[in-house]
């Protein structure tokens, strides 16, 4: 077994963590950055639509060209990929990785989690009836077309209308399968709306809302799942059901943020599912770090970047032997906050702070303890998180409800 | 003298591996693509303590005596198998007398380690279980362990010792003459038999048909499962039953062998057309949470991994049917049901032991150069990192992880292809590859590769478990 010391570690080559391991280096830190996957990339690489960038680049890239810009910025060569990091022992800083050059222990002086998120399976909705071929995450389908270029059926409905169900409604009907429709539980799209219109609507897929599967059928590969339309408590309402015929079903039923390496040990936040941090992306265990999909679930990659960057560069700090200052303010979730981040701060830099609605609202505010911080003269839905830069904290108490409430 | 064992379910594979001791030429017939995919695949996974089968009954004949031989077998064949416990818990006053009733069959049955716990110590061994529960029979020696990875231990041992597998062989006439089976015929040929051993889960009435001995019928009973995630590792300890009711054992809370929590099975008797249908049904997920929910107030259905559905092989009798018939050399290994899996080691020495060499007087010499020992497809979870480090090193595909969720590698992949897995099932039951919290979102591709890769054919033809069940569709572009 090898040992290796590091002052950066960043678990994880996505978005976040390839940022992180630009504003590490820039910042002087010995990097290491370990990819689990063959490549870095995450997400970007199956993403060959466009939509990447806009905020950072000012420009719309796809996925792999968003990714690319980033191995452009990356002056050294800090990557490993086929590296899986097997175990993090807090007590005596030890990260334990698997590749083919066999085991390695790493000691890093500080440590990026950047993991991103899995998808939820459909399994997990525990809807009765067989379990057949044919049933595969929007994730899954996106790979096998635009990486393996092979197709996943010839006639498909879509669960779930995220971004990522959206856009593979698009690529599966220009691909040529007959795309019945999307199916959505919630009353009101969970995508962007830029994406309903260029994805949906432009392709005349239906979007049927207030709907989802409630059986599913078939003997060795799918051959038909019954929708029902829902009440207010999501229940199905009897007499609604419909039979589609379909021999695929794509899921896009929700993203997961991958802790399993941290949550035993470091503070976690049960609505964002990913560690609390702070405005330096610290967790509350003081050496570790995060950004990204596994901190909470981002809409763009241009957030994720960003948070990338703040996070790599304050380990750097952290690792060189600067001493970071202590958080002095706690932000509460009031009414209609969801996730939040990040959920603590110092007080001594501005910081950008995510909030994601936990109802749509057509006139709001946005409150810190009772003051308008910001109103929105547009409805706020949770697919669309808010972002705002905290500047001013004069006058707050240590403990900030936050809280999103309609404007009358 | 040959012997055609029909099913490579636990009882046909346990079988098949009694046989390979003998000098004797034995076929395994199995319809299905791989092992343990009937009733094997999809059951509770617990291996019995034995105390409540009617005393009379072949059932208790066998359970016992079967959860004893377990030891040994998991040590010569390496699956997992743990002796966690189990408890039957009480609710109410009259629940303890049939505690105590049980206690005594299992003092009938030749189950000695049964004890009564009053509140306070049932507290101890399972603290989360339900307020209201005021006692419990323990039971130490019930155990779990991985059913399919049982019946392909042992089937891969029995071919090690010179049994010949059949696969996606399907038996479909049996001949006779003289009252003497002659002839096995399949879809894929006809073959000479002395011996047919019926083993073939929910279909063996039919194939008892085939033989003319079919005096029985079996009926699917269905029961269905929510399995929870690893994160919930010890919300339970021991097998945790409710006090039983006539018809079934109840819906438990079971910690699995590689740390999830399963729920169920529930119990709904379905007609005889209906042996294939193994979809879950709202009305089944619903009594699973709120009955096991009854018993361990701390299940949380948002850890849901899967849910999927088993069909138990009932007969009238409800009793397993192992025995010669009137054709001489026609076996029947039927109606079995649960506790199935914990009895078949036992039965499986029954049936070689007694009915082929004593009641049939078949004439069979042990071989000399048995091997018992058969080795599992080597995981990180099993070994240290040094070991590991090795092994990468001979290896470099040891190295290389596919399965994020159950940290399997590709050499592991490979091994599983070259141990007969051809399908994306076949892998992810010999490796649990896919198996994990995100369910093969970010390996079955890589799977397919590999198996497209391996036995050099092309990625559409790949399949998830069987011919049709189809996985992709054909190249977007040329
Ligand atoms: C299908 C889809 C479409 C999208 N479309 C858009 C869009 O049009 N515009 C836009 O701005 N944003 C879009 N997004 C959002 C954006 O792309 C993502 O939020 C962002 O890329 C996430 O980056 P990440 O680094 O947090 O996570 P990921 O990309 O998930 O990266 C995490 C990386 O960590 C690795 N990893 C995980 N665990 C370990 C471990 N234990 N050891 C080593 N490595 C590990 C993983 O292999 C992965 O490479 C889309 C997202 C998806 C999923
Ligand atoms: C819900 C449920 C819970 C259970 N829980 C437990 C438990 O916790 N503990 C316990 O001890 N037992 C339990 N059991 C019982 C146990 O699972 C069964 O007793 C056992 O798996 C039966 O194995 P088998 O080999 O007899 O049948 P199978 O596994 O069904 O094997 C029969 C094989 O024969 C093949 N076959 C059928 N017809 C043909 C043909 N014509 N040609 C070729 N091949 C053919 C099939 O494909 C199949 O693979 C449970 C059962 C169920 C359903």
């Amino acid at each position: 077994m090898r040992r290796e010391k590091v002052d950066v570690l960043i678990v994880g080559g996505g978005a976040a963590g390839l940022a992180a391991a630009i504003s590490a280096t820039e910042s002087g830190a010995k990097t290491v950055l370990l990819e689990r996957d063959r490549s870095t990339g995450g997400v970007l690489n199956q993403c060959i639509h466009n939509g990447f960038g806009l905020h950072v680049f000012k420009e719309e890239l796809t996925g792999p060209e968003f990714m690319e810009r980033l191995w452009e910025e990356l002056k050294e060569d800090v990557i490993r990929s086929n590296f899986t990091v097997l175990e993090i022992k807090p007590d005596t800083r030890e990260v334990i990785t698997l590749s083919e050059d066999g085991i390695i222990v790493f000691e890093p002086k500080a440590l990026v989690m950047s993991t991103g998120a899995r998808e939820r399976p459909l399994n997990s909705l525990r809807i009765p009836g067989s379990r057949v071929a044919g049933i595969y995450t929007a994730g899954v389908a996106q790979k096998m077309v635009n990486i393996y270029n092979r197709l996943p059926g010839k006639k498909v409905l879509i669960v779930g209308s995220g971004d990522i169900g959206l856009i593979m409604a698009r690529r599966l009907k220009i691909e040529g399968m007959d795309v019945v429709g999307v199916v959505e539980i919630m009353p009101e799209p969970g995508g962007l709306i830029r994406n309903v219109v260029q994805c949906l609507e432009d392709f005349n897929i239906p979007l049927w809302l207030s709907h989802t599967v409630i059986e599913i059928h078939g003997k060795e590969r799918l051959s038909e799942v019954v929708i029902a339309k829902v009440d207010e408590n999501r229940k199905p309402i009897a007499g609604t059901e419909k039979v589609i015929k379909v021999d695929t079903l794509v899921t896009s039923v929700g993203l997961i943020p991958q802790n399993e390496l941290i949550e035993n040990f470091v503070e976690m936040d049960p609505i964002n599912r990913g560690p609390v941090v702070d405005d330096y992306m610290r967790t509350s265990v003081e050496w570790i770090f995060a950004a990204g999909n596994n901190v909470a679930i981002h809409d763009l990659v241009d957030f994720v970047y960003d948070e990338g960057k703040i996070a790599g560069m304050h380990a750097a700090r952290y690792a060189l032997g600067e001493k970071l200052p202590e958080v002095k303010y706690e932000f509460v979730r009031g009414k209609n906050v969801g996730v939040m981040l990040p959920q603590k701060f110092t007080g001594t830099q501005p910081f950008k702070m995510y909030i994601r609605p936990t109802k749509s609202l057509e006139k709001s505010v946005l409150k810190f303890s009772d003051k308008i911080i910001r109103k929105f003269n547009w409805r706020i839905r949770p697919s669309e998180m808010i972002d705002l830069v905290v500047k001013n904290f004069e006058g707050f108490d240590s403990k900030i409800t936050v809280e999103v409430s309609n404007l009358d | 003298m040959k012997v055609f064992v029909i099913g490579a379910g636990i009882s046909g594979s346990l079988v098949a591996r009694e046989l390979s001791k003998y000098d004797c030429e034995v076929h395994v017939l199995e319809k299905a693509p791989d092992i343990g995919w009937g009733v094997t695949k999809a059951n509770s996974a617990i291996v019995h303590g034995g105390y409540d089968d009617p005393p009379q009954s072949v059932r208790a004949k066998f359970a016992a005596k079967g959860n004893r031989l377990y030891d040994e077998l998991s040590k010569e064949l390496d699956f997992d198998f743990e002796r966690v416990g189990s408890l039957v818990v009480a609710f109410k006053e009259e629940d303890i007398n049939y505690l105590k009733e049980l206690k005594e069959r299992g003092k009938k049955n030749g189950v000695d380690d049964l004890e009564i716990l009053e509140k306070s110590e049932l507290k101890k061994v399972e603290p989360n279980i339900s307020d209201e529960a005021i006692a419990a029979l323990y039971c130490k020696s019930a155990g779990i362990t991985e059913p399919w990875e049982v019946a392909i231990a042992a089937i891969e041992n029995a071919v090690e010792n010179g049994a010949i597998l059949h696969l996606e062989e399907e038996v479909l006439d049996i001949q006779t003459k003289n009252q003497k089976v002659s002839k096995v015929i399949t879809n894929k040929g006809e073959y000479e038999a002395d011996v047919v051993i019926n083993a073939a889960g929910l279909f063996a009435d039919e194939i008892a048909k085939m033989a003319g001995v079919g005096d029985f019928e079996i009926f699917p009973r269905k029961g269905e499962y929510i399995l929870l995630d690893k994160k919930l590792k010890g919300l339970v300890n021991t097998v945790v039953f409710p006090t039983p009711t006539k018809k079934s054992k109840g819906i438990l809370v079971v910690p699995t062998v590689d740390g999830g929590i399963l729920l169920g099975p529930n119990a709904k008797d379905l007609p005889k057309s209906m042996k294939y249908d193994l979809g879950t049904t709202p009305e089944g997920l619903q009594e699973v949470y709120e009955k096991s929910k009854r018993l361990i107030p701390k299940v949380e259905l948002s850890y849901t991994v899967k849910t999927f559905a088993g069909l138990r092989p009932e007969t009238k009798e409800k009793d397993f049917i192992i025995s010669a018939t009137k054709v001489w050399g026609f076996v029947n290994v039927a109606g079995i049901r649960s506790p199935g899996l914990t009895a078949a080691p036992s039965f499986a020495k029954y049936v070689v032991e007694d009915i082929l060499q004593d009641q049939l007087k078949i004439n069979l010499s042990k071989k000399k150069d048995f091997n018992p020992y058969r080795k599992r497809i080597t995981n990180i979870r099993d070994v240290s990192l040094k070991e590991w480090e090795e092994l990468v090193k001979k290896d470099p595909k040891y190295g290389r992880t596919v399965c994020f969720c159950n940290n399997v590698s590709e050499a592991e992949i490979v091994e599983a292809i070259r141990r007969g897995a051809r399908t994306l099932d076949g892998v992810k039951f010999r490796t649990r590859a896919s198996f994990g919290r995100c369910q093969g979102g970010f390996c079955s591709l890589k799977i397919v590769e590999i198996i497209s890769r391996e036995l050099n054919i092309p990625m559409e033809e790949v399949k998830l478990n069987s011919k049709n069940s189809w996985i992709m569709d054909g190249k977007v572009r040329a």
